[in-house]
């Protein structure tokens, strides 16, 4: 089997972990501790930014304006409108600046 | 015998009641399905692996980030462990729906929680905040076509994914990025959430450029999460933390 395979093997175990474990686990304790909690609270958030902030860096015009446009709409607008502005943005600000 | 077909019925019924709640879910997440297989085949899965990684790891964003990171020369571990990484939320999830299901056979646990998504999560806690008890008929019900169509729409991308003309022109290798923003956004309600997403932006930034790819995912994360716990917890933590809420008390395994 390839590399590939085992990765996602890996992926769904220690995925199946966190859903079936938080439960074995954080029902052990009493309470968490309000910066643990404040930690956890912070992954998601903290781990999809890294793969956000490096692709600035080597952007375009399109691709910066794509993002503002995206960011824009999330404050009125849900995910699927954020994405299909931030795309049509893309895709305009490719046929013009190549 | 009545009460035994009294019970089969309530049963199917509940399971139709969690069946429509799981509808409108399977037809928000068909699009970003579909996209998944259509990236991942580029990124050089093979069809049968798309469907294995659906069907095994049946987590949108992770499978986003661990395409994302195939695509790149990133030893093996360094991307399972940002696939936990970015799933490690679950934990909570589970603490709080565990609560809830103590009712459950440990079977149906077992496989209860495998389905545990963000959307399923949101409904169990709905459900048990109005008072109700969270049924595992209700609860298969929702997850079926959630999960059904995740497999089938990340099948689909990825057969079709080869007959996309011109992907430059179309954004595809930058479509990631955008969706990534999008779900950084929908945490922007989160206490500290600007602070942390500049404190891993920056970091993420340096390491990137300084330390090398993939090492900014693991460093840029860590500086964010550091950054939420050394902050002053709201007093409103510090409250629960020391007088726990009445149904948290009490808790057995």
């Amino acid at each position: 089997m390839s590399t590939t395979f085992w990765i996602i093997v890996a992926g769904a175990v220690f995925t199946y972990l966190t859903r079936a474990g938080g439960h074995l686990v954080l029902s052990r304790f009493e309470h968490v501790h309000p910066r643990v909690e404040a930690g956890l609270n912070a992954v998601p958030a903290a781990v999809l930014t890294t793969l956000v902030a490096p692709a600035v860096l080597t952007a375009g015009p399109a691709e910066i304006l794509a993002l503002v446009a995206a960011a824009l709409i999330a404050l009125r607008g849900g995910m699927m409108s954020l994405f299909l502005g931030g795309t049509a943005v893309l895709i305009v600000g490719r046929h013009f600046f190549g | 015998m009545s009460v035994q077909s009294y019970t089969e019925t309530s049963a199917a019924s509940d399971y139709w009641r969690g069946f429509r709640l799981g509808v409108p879910v399977m037809v928000a997440s068909a699009p970003f399905g579909v996209l998944f297989g259509a990236l991942a085949v580029q990124n050089g899965l093979s069809v049968w692996e798309v469907v294995f990684m659906s069907a095994t790891i049946y987590a949108g964003a992770s499978q986003m980030v661990g395409i994302d990171l195939f695509g790149q020369t990133i030893a093996p571990w360094v991307i399972v462990l940002s696939i936990v990484a970015v799933n490690f939320r679950h934990v909570l999830y589970s603490a709080a729906v565990g609560r809830r299901i103590g009712h459950w056979t440990s079977w149906q646990r077992l496989v209860g929680f495998f389905f545990l998504v963000d959307p399923q999560y949101a409904e169990a806690e709905r459900q048990g905040e109005q008072g109700g008890t969270i049924g595992f008929s209700w609860y298969m019900g929702m997850a079926t076509p959630i999960y059904v169509m995740w497999v089938v729409d990340s099948w689909v991308g990825a057969s079709f994914s080869r007959l996309l003309p011109d992907t430059h022109a179309l954004g595809i290798d930058f479509l990631l990025p955008i969706y990534f923003l999008g779900l950084v956004m929908g945490f922007r309600k989160r206490p500290l959430w600007l602070p942390i997403v500049l404190a891993s932006s920056a970091a993420s930034i340096l390491a990137y450029l300084y330390v090398g790819s993939p090492w900014h995912v693991s460093i840029g994360a860590a500086a964010g999460v550091a950054l939420a716990a050394m902050m002053p917890p709201t007093q409103e933590a510090i409250a629960d933390y020391q007088d726990p809420p009445a149904e948290d008390a009490g808790e057995e395994v």
